[in-house]
């Protein structure tokens, strides 16, 4: 069965079936998206003061992917552009970039951000035991200016046993009245050699920082995660437009494919857009 | 991709400058005057990029301000996203009256969050 008005408008709407199709699924994607977002709003608005962590995050890092979609939004749209001009050639290249684009903005996340999470761990003290901690945590000196108070002392898990954790203390830890910790930094700054013991009796909860860690790593690897998703369906779709089967269409129907390559990169562009707001949110604040 | 495919290709393009151009909205002459507004988005959204990451560094008094801030900026970048890329800024009806439910549904969606956190009733 031939599919109608891949190419030419349906008289009812105006619009070839695609467009309007693509459009009624980001509808939908705008409310899933909406939905985890609005969930991590209330989740961060009635999380206790000092309790939503920042700068956990490598800002570099995550400026440089959020970089790389940018570019990869650019290059999508001058593939299509070049379709609707007939340059076979210049489209396929555009199209090439835009899928490396996508594979290293996974890899980066998948290779290198989340394992870097995998392998940090932090020990929450309870709240009577936080004074015989303060040379890690140095609430008095935030106290004096004003800010929120800190629970978690965090780092590289050196050694556990049955009685405490050793943990080679992250910077902010390690040197906790120093006034460069009150802020995050935008370079990251690595675990120090201080090596600090925690007895267990004293720790509310202690984990890796996996989604289990805190609503903020529950909320950070659920939303990454489902962006991720969506970033690898954008690259499978890309590569089997750009594949053979590709100039093949272009071939029988070059307008066909520019209407597929645009659909896609609305799509992409959902995905890019997504990430405009997941980066300062995550990264950032 | 080989150089043999060029004259089957243009061949396809020549075919399709009959056919298939007459239908379209956007012809091929349409399409090159915008590819200079793509690349000044796409340098644009880079340049926001960056001012979004110095700004988090900028103390505007309170975490809230701060987090206000970057959603304006974001904010903005989406919509040139959503308007050049996506082309919304001359899009046909049809897509128009599905944007409007959604943001309809997506704006009760913040609502319901803005009145669970504020709790008018039992507070």
């Amino acid at each position: 069965m031939e599919i109608p008005y891949t190419v030419t408008a349906r008289p009812d709407t105006g619009l070839w079936n695609a467009k309007v199709g693509i459009w009624l699924f980001l509808a939908s994607e705008v409310m899933l998206f909406g939905g985890l977002f609005s969930a991590y709003v209330f989740l961060r608005l009635d999380a206790a003061p000092g309790a939503w962590p920042h700068g956990l995050l490598n800002v570099p890092v995550g400026t440089m992917n959020t970089a790389i979609l940018i570019a990869s939004s650019v290059t999508v749209v001058m593939a299509w552009a070049s379709l609707k001009m007939r340059k076979f050639r210049a489209y396929w290249w555009y199209m090439l970039v835009t899928i490396l684009c996508g594979v290293t903005f996974l890899v980066v996340k998948l290779a290198y951000e989340w394992p870097q999470k995998f392998d940090h761990f932090g020990a929450f003290i309870k709240k009577d035991a936080l004074e015989k901690y303060e040379p890690f945590l140095g609430n008095h000196h935030l106290a004096e200016k004003g800010l929120a108070p800190r629970t978690e002392i965090s780092g590289h898990l050196h050694h556990e046993n049955a009685q405490e954790y050793e943990i080679a203390l992250d910077p902010v830890n390690a040197d906790p009245t120093n006034p460069l910790m009150d802020r995050p930094h935008f370079l990251p700054l690595s675990h120090t050699e201080k090596i600090a013991k925690i007895e267990k009796a004293d720790v509310e909860y202690a984990n890796m920082f996996l989604p289990k860690h805190s609503a903020y790593f529950a909320s950070y690897f659920t939303i990454t995660g489902l962006h991720g998703l969506h970033v690898l369906g954008g690259v499978i779709v890309f590569t089997y437009l750009w594949l053979p089967v590709g100039t093949k269409l272009y071939k029988r129907n070059p307008e066909h494919l520019a209407n597929r390559v645009e659909v896609a990169g609305l799509f992409w562009h959902f995905v890019d857009l997504v990430w405009i707001f997941v980066f300062p949110l995550f990264y950032l604040l | 991709m080989n150089e043999s495919h060029e004259p089957v290709l243009a061949e396809a393009t020549a075919a399709a400058a009959g056919e298939e151009v007459s239908h379209d909205e956007h012809t091929a002459h349409d399409v090159s005057k915008h590819i200079r507004g793509y690349l000044m988005v796409g340098g644009t959204l880079l340049l926001f990029t960056g001012i979004t990451v110095a700004l988090s560094y900028v103390n505007f008094g309170t975490q809230k301000a701060n987090v206000a801030v970057a959603m304006v900026v974001a904010t903005f970048k989406a919509c040139l996203v959503a308007a050049i890329f996506m082309h919304l800024a001359s899009e046909k009806r049809m897509i128009y009256r599905i944007l409007i439910f959604t943001f309809f549904f997506v704006f009760g969606l913040f609502w319901l969050t803005y009145l669970a956190w504020y709790d008018p009733i039992t507070r």
